[in-house]
């Protein structure tokens, strides 16, 4: 008996919270309000994507806000300020910030150090960089801006599929097949594992952690264009604290924080469960955002507990004595 | 003279003087003291003033890194405690506030502890739920405003002197006798680095590893509190948003600088202090110097990046590197 997998059980969680939320507020089970929720959460998707292989490996990554708000920062000033064509801006952000993730996992592997630690001096490091770029908040006014923003697939009913919603479910389902279908994405499952057995098989170690944290910086970068797109600005303190939100979707989407297990679509499906509650609480008005917080809290309580309860489990029929039925 | 100086933290205390002459350098009279109405003034007092919440957090914070675990929440619990203590401080006497914000971090730290030594999680994940959902907490004591309050007591805990030492001051150095009488003046301490150096060995040992960890999470708990108070004071009000935003980093940051490895096994209080009070230098000798305080955080992602690479188990020469990258790319 191997019980539920966790990704049916997210599921089964956000198609609940769906029900609970539209049997109150019937105007929630619409086409418009399930397309804002993937526009207001595109950057997460994005970013939560990335930090799904870090996890998955065995890492984590906590400089992702901070590269979001730097990549904002940067594209607004190379933009406004410094005349760059916008998409010479992007091909420029991406290259850096690939960079900088690639700079990170050789860090963590040459060294030998907590993924933890390295990273949140990555953070430190982004995030002052991109004070000193700016402290204040730039305005991008760049024709294409307004192109994208306006850009939407019509739905039936009102819903309005935004430019930001299609680039993150692109990158969402290209993430999946990307750690479903290719060496690659085994490999990333092995490293989880166990790193020594990863490297007794053959697994280029080194290679794929340089590699996985430049893939969590690169779609950290894009997550920082887009999120550009959804404001409209470039800001220093943009996207402080986010990479909390992205490690409670990857967690509350079934993923194992020790590694070896989960999927991108749960992650997927922890943010819109995120995005249903600040939904909720929008449609509600009386509660305040601060809920939020306590709500995303309490699901990671509960996620990270279930999923202590699903190792026991699984490591019980070692000891169970000969003869028992399984 | 070996005898006379510690090896261990030669280190630490260089760099502070070194620090410390830089900050002397951009500002003159930063070793000057004055005393007025009864308070000592000055740069140096400042620093230590400022610096006291970090210091208190790295108290509790290096006996759970000893244990080879990690707590997030510190800063959260800073904002529970303050907001706490901010919304009774007009009603109640200072016991009554103080036991009420301080007995909240003691639940906070049994949940914590409770997530990690009964469960079993894994210390990251464990806190990272309370550091979640506590600054919501906070925010709901609060009411998502900003309490302020006028009790002179609790002013005084934040504002006020003995003998000439701001009370901070006073506390944090109370708190740091405290903790090394109990961890170091019993086999206490030894057993937070057994429990960290390897908690399977230790508990077949015979000691209670479980008791050692659920009991370092509610110490560091209560610290955490304590800064909260201390920070409410401060400011006479607590903002649930921002108290204690990113001390949890600074926190960590100050015990690695201490020299205790995040591997657990072992720790130094003096030297996770030591670690606090550089990097309260730092920060203020930036202000003092006229940068824009944005050069804290490079600054600071530098120093972590250098001790870091100090304490890697593999920097043992640059032939070791070299192997490795040929390994790599092999």
């Amino acid at each position: 008996m191997k019980g539920l997998p966790p990704v049916l059980i997210t599921a089964i969680v956000l198609v609940a919270g769906f029900v609970l939320c539209a049997l109150q507020f019937p105007n929630i089970a619409s086409t418009r309000v399930v397309c804002n929720l993937l526009t207001d959460n595109a950057f997460l998707g994005i970013v939560a994507t990335g930090m799904t292989f870090v996890i998955i490996s065995g890492g984590i990554d906590l400089s992702v806000g901070s590269v979001i708000g730097f990549t904002t920062v940067f594209v607004a000033l190379a933009i406004e300020r410094w005349g760059m064509p916008p998409l010479v801006a992007f091909v420029a952000i991406l290259a850096l910030s690939a960079a900088f993730g690639a700079a990170m996992g050789a860090v963590i592997h040459l060294f030998d150090l907590p993924p933890f630690i390295v990273t949140l001096a990555g953070m430190f490091l982004a995030r002052g960089a991109s004070f000193l770029l700016s402290t204040e908040s730039v305005p991008i006014t760049a024709p294409i801006y307004s192109t994208v923003s306006d850009f939407a697939l019509r739905l039936p009913g009102g819903g309005r599929l935004t430019a930001v919603a299609i680039i993150m479910l692109v990158i969402v389902i290209g993430g999946a097949l990307l750690l479903q279908l290719t060496r690659f994405g085994a490999n990333v499952y092995a490293l989880g594992g166990s790193r020594i057995t990863a490297s007794l098989m053959g697994v280029a170690v080194g290679k794929m952690t340089i590699r996985i944290y430049m893939l969590s910086s690169l779609l950290a970068g894009i997550a920082g264009i887009v999120f550009s797109f959804y404001t409209g600005a470039g800001y220093s303190l943009s996207a402080v604290g986010v990479e909390l939100d992205t490690i409670a979707a990857v967690v509350i989407g079934g993923t194992l924080l020790t590694g070896g297990q989960g999927s991108v679509v749960g992650t997927f499906l922890g943010v819109l469960i995120q995005g249903l509650i600040q939904t909720y609480i929008n449609f509600d008005g009386t509660l305040s955002s601060w809920w939020t917080k306590i709500a995303t809290g309490v699901l990671l309580f509960a996620f990270i507990a279930l999923q202590q309860v699903m190792i026991a489990i699984a490591r019980r029929p070692a000891v169970r004595p000969a003869g028992a039925t399984p | 003279m070996t005898a006379l100086l510690p090896r261990r933290g030669l280190a630490q205390i260089f760099a502070l003087i070194v620090i410390l002459m830089v900050d002397r350098a951009v500002s003159p009279q930063f070793f000057d003291l004055r005393l007025q109405d009864g308070r000592l003034f000055g740069s140096m007092i400042d620093v230590l003033n400022r610096g006291t919440p970090v210091a208190l957090l790295s108290l509790g914070m290096v006996l759970v890194i000893a244990t080879r675990g990690i707590d997030l929440s510190v800063g959260a619990v800073m904002a529970i405690s303050g907001a706490i203590a901010a919304s009774l401080a007009d009603s109640h006497g200072l016991p009554v506030v103080l036991a009420a914000a301080l007995g909240a971090g003691l639940v906070c730290g049994l949940w914590n502890g409770f997530l990690v030594s009964i469960l079993g999680m894994q210390p990251i994940v464990a806190t990272l739920i309370l550091m979640v959902a506590g600054r919501g907490i906070a925010q709901l004591i609060t009411e998502g405003r900003i309490v302020t309050f006028t009790s002179p007591d609790l002013v005084w805990l934040g504002n006020g002197a003995i003998l000439g030492v701001p009370v901070p001051v006073a506390i944090a150095l109370g708190m740091l006798i405290l903790t090394g009488a109990v961890v170091r003046g019993s086999a206490l301490g030894l057993l937070i680095e057994a429990t960290g150096g390897n908690a399977r060995a230790s508990d077949l040992a015979g000691v209670g590893t479980r008791a050692m960890i659920l009991a370092v999470y509610v110490w560091c708990g209560v610290c955490a509190a304590l800064a909260g108070v201390i920070a409410a004071a401060d400011i006479m009000g607590a903002d649930a948003n921002n108290a204690g935003l990113w001390l949890e980093l600074d926190a960590i940051l100050a015990v690695v600088i201490g020299g205790t490895s995040l591997f657990g096994g072992r720790f130094s209080l003096l030297l996770a202090v030591l670690g606090a009070l550089i990097i309260q230098t730092m920060n203020t000798g930036i202000l003092l110097s006229g940068y824009p305080p944005e050069f804290n955080l490079l600054v600071k992602a530098v120093v972590v990046l250098a001790v870091l690479l100090l304490q890697s188990p593999k920097l043992t020469g640059m032939a070791g590197i070299v192997a490795r990258i040929r390994g790599t790319k092999a």
